[in-house]
């Protein structure tokens, strides 16, 4: 019997204010500062847009790692946004962590429209770290597994 | 069920090098609603916007998918070809596959593969999206200028000629910024005052023209249009109508013991003061923190002397609320600490002095009278080292990674004016890089060169050392001799790196504009959009954008005036229809969103709801458009789920989702 000894190739949800990190992306992508192509992009307008209930669609749909980009505090576009954010997804991923999601595979950055280079190696290093926790197993609909 | 047309572009080779684009044409066929895909070398162009109107033509498309550059450089672009070719703008997503994908990935299998799927996911969100109408808001024909150095100052003009109204905000007690300070001014020779205060006199005596001095900008609301700002006017203790600016109570004012904010700290001045002699207005302020009458209650000989009686020790900071429909900031620079630098000996040496503040030394009005000497003992200096890059190009903490760009030039030309001024006196210069781009700028160097003698040296100084008798040992590196050098000097000039002033984080926070990690104000595009912020209605003059130099300032100031003009000119904006939008069935009246939302969108009304088939008068959010900004922060905080925003639906979202973890 052999074990099939298939490539982990993780499935990362990025969700990216359109005033800072998404532009912070470009400027990532324009400065050609690579980043693992694991990592897919969601445009939000605030990342306060982000409903936990996205998060926890994204993994139960099979997302091995969820990041969260914003305005860096007292800088969102929106004055408060990012407030927000910090405090729904500091007890969202707590829950999360609480229910076998680990801390590791959620995490919240702020990069502002100018960083280029920390939204790279941010992304690098989330990619890393979901590499290292392997695969998502708790939350995802196992319906959908083969 | 929608029509989708996918496009997807070449870029020439910035995408089709890394993404195989046929392929992806041929995977979004298979998605679902995808009618009509293709591909195409540069979508932006006219070509590729005909082929965009040609396909909604003949395939009847009701949305549209661009896979190309990021949304933020061409999303408009294509909202308008969509219009023009008869749907409705906000039926397009662009799926960026060039900075998010072909730019960061090298392996085509690897980048093809994530454009897919990113294609993948706008053409879900599109099969969801709905028309939208934007609404209209009406635009305050009044401008607000932060800062009142060249750059606003120029602005301001520039603005007030157009014939619009425009305020100065100030924090000093009078115009004039930096450049009041500066001796002369490159590659002229000007004089700074010569050509700055008939520019101050003007914006003054202009009638379109409000200044506001020893003020600040305390809050900021709304946005493009329509801005609110509380102007916050410290207390002066002079009355300003009565005033005559005899200037006796600074003359007799007992306590002068102040450091000099204009004079860099090289001389003292009174408790009671105007800045300098040409200051706009040229009405004294007292520093209360300094003043002997508001520390122990007992002095008044300012009140005693001023036979206008403007004196009011009892006058109250005040709060000034304008309506505006643009904002300037012009917030300019200061040069940074050197605390962190022991090595040049500043802290310890009189005589080792900042350019800055050898600009005073040279001035007429400056500390020394004119005279260049030596500050610890008035002595004429036979030897004066210069040394560049101090705190620029400097990549540890303690520095500024940037270079800052108006060293070189103002060096050459305290050079040149020393040499000229004092023949006998030897200036060498201790420098990385002479950087001279500009024009008469290379020029203007050679002749501190060739003709004044000016001895530069390539290379860094590790250190400076002040002697017993008074002298300062210079240790430093000639790169082109490779050798050591030690060399004795009697006054050292620090060329110190420039940073955006102090306050203008604070005032970022306010505008919502964003900043980059050294505090400077980031532009729309470094390129394209210069002296915009992102943040619609803020514009960008003078050095809070970047370090420059004076003719850039200038240009740069007319730059932001002539697009706040472009604003205020307009009767009627459009507003952003992505707005929040409740569903009144599901809305129960709890106020949750109402306590989030930053702009005070939403109100709530009684209203009569037919709940299937059960008529009953509910309370029930309702969004007023026009102020409503779209940052969906009611859309997560609603407990029932009744709130949602346009363009960025829980379904588009969740549509992504999905289709980005398939």
């Amino acid at each position: 019997m052999s074990i099939e000894n298939k490539e982990f190739k993780p499935k990362i949800v990025a969700f990216c204010c359109n005033w800072c990190s998404y532009a912070g992306a470009d400027l990532a992508g324009s400065s050609r500062l690579a980043y693992p192509a694991d990592v897919k992009i969601i445009r939000v307008p605030c990342s306060c847009r982000v409903n936990p209930m996205f998060v926890l669609r994204a993994f139960e749909k099979g997302a091995d790692g969820v990041i969260l980009c914003g305005c860096h505090p007292g800088d969102c576009h929106y004055t408060t946004g990012n407030y927000y954010t910090r405090r729904r997804m500091s007890l969202l991923f707590s829950m999360l962590d609480f229910i076998g999601v680990e801390n590791g595979r959620t995490r919240v950055e702020w990069v502002s429209a100018a960083e280029g280079v920390k939204f790279s190696t941010t992304m690098n290093d989330f990619a890393k770290k979901i590499h290292s926790l392997g695969e998502n197993v708790r939350l995802g609909d196992i319906r959908c597994k083969n | 069920m929608q029509r989708i047309g996918v496009f997807v572009c070449h870029c020439g080779s910035n995408i089709a090098a890394t993404v195989d684009v046929e392929k992806v044409v041929e995977y979004a066929k298979l998605e679902p609603g995808v009618v009509h895909a293709e591909d195409y070398q540069y979508m932006c162009s006219e070509a590729g916007q005909m082929k965009i109107a040609e396909a909604v033509k003949d395939k009847n498309l009701t949305g549209i998918v661009v896979c190309s550059c990021s949304p933020r450089m061409h999303e408009t672009t294509f909202r308008n070809a969509a219009k023009r070719a008869g749907i409705n703008p906000y039926m397009v997503e662009i799926a960026n596959i060039r900075e998010h994908c072909s730019w960061i990935h090298k392996d085509i299998e690897e980048g093809t593969e994530k454009a897919v799927i990113l294609a993948r996911a706008a053409i879900a969100k599109v099969n969801l999206n709905a028309p939208l109408e934007p609404g209209e808001s009406r635009v305050t024909k009044r401008a607000l200028v932060i800062g009142g150095g060249i750059a606003g100052i120029q602005t301001a003009l520039d603005i007030a000629d157009a014939g619009y109204e425009v305020d100065i905000v100030e924090k000093t007690p009078s115009i004039g910024g930096r450049m009041s300070q500066l001796d002369k001014t490159f590659p002229t020779l000007d004089c700074s005052a010569c050509i700055l205060t008939p520019k101050m006199v003007e914006a003054a005596a202009h009638e379109k023209v409000n200044i506001y001095t020893y003020s600040e900008v305390d809050k900021v609301s709304g946005f493009v249009g329509d801005f609110t700002v509380d102007i916050k006017k410290k207390a002066r203790s002079v009355d300003m109508d009565k005033c005559t600016g005899c200037g006796v109570c600074s003359e007799k004012c007992p306590m002068k013991k102040t450091p000099s904010e204009f004079n860099r700290g090289l001389e003292n001045r009174s408790a009671i003061y105007t800045p300098f002699a040409q200051a706009i207005p040229n009405v004294p302020v007292i520093d209360r923190e300094n003043c002997i009458m508001f520390k122990t209650g007992k002095c008044g000989v300012c009140s005693k002397v001023c036979q206008a009686g403007a004196i009011d020790y009892e006058q109250q900071d005040e709060i000034i609320t304008e309506n505006y429909g643009a904002i300037v900031v012009a917030t300019g620079f200061d040069t940074i600490k050197l605390d962190d630098f022991d090595e040049y000996a500043y802290n310890q040496s009189k005589d080792v002095i900042t350019s800055l503040e050898l600009e005073r030394v040279m001035n007429a009005a400056g500390p020394t009278k004119g005279h260049l000497e030596r500050l610890s003992d008035g002595k004429a200096p036979k030897e004066i080292v210069f040394i560049q890059c101090v705190g620029s190009r400097d990549v540890t903490c303690r520095g500024k990674e940037y270079c800052s760009k108006i060293c070189c030039m103002y060096t050459a030309k305290h050079a040149m004016l020393i040499r000229d001024k004092y023949p006998d006196v030897n200036v060498t210069v201790f420098y990385i890089d002479v950087r001279t781009p500009g024009k008469n700028f290379d020029e203007f160097y050679r002749r501190a060169v060739e003709e004044y003698q000016v001895n530069y040296i390539k290379g860094q100084v590790g250190k400076v050392m002040p002697q017993a008798d008074g002298k300062l040992l210079v240790q430093g590196v000639d790169l082109l001799d490779n050798r050591q050098i030690l060399k004795e000097a009697d006054m050292v000039v620090l060329a110190t790196a420039i940073e955006p002033e102090a306050g203008v984080r604070k005032i970022a926070t306010m505008l919502t504009a964003s900043i980059d990690t050294n505090d400077f104000l980031t532009e729309a595009h470094p390129k394209l959009r210069p002296v915009e912020s992102p943040t619609a209605g803020v514009f960008l003059s003078g050095v809070c954008q970047g370090p420059k130099d004076i003719p850039e300032t200038v240009a740069q100031a007319g730059a932001a005036a002539v697009k706040a003009i472009g604003l205020l000119a307009k009767d009627k904006l459009m507003t952003n229809p992505c707005t929040a939008k409740a569903d009144e069935l599901l809305c129960n009246g709890c106020s949750t969103c109402a306590n989030v939302c930053p702009y005070g969108a939403i109100t709530y009304e009684e209203k009569e709801i037919n709940d299937h088939g059960i008529r009953e008068n509910r309370r029930v959010a309702a969004v007023n458009t026009a102020l409503c900004q779209g940052c969906g922060a009611c859309t997560v905080t609603c407990p029932s789920g009744a709130m949602d925003l346009q363009g960025f639906s829980n379904r588009q979202i969740l549509a992504e989702v999905d289709a980005i973890c398939r």
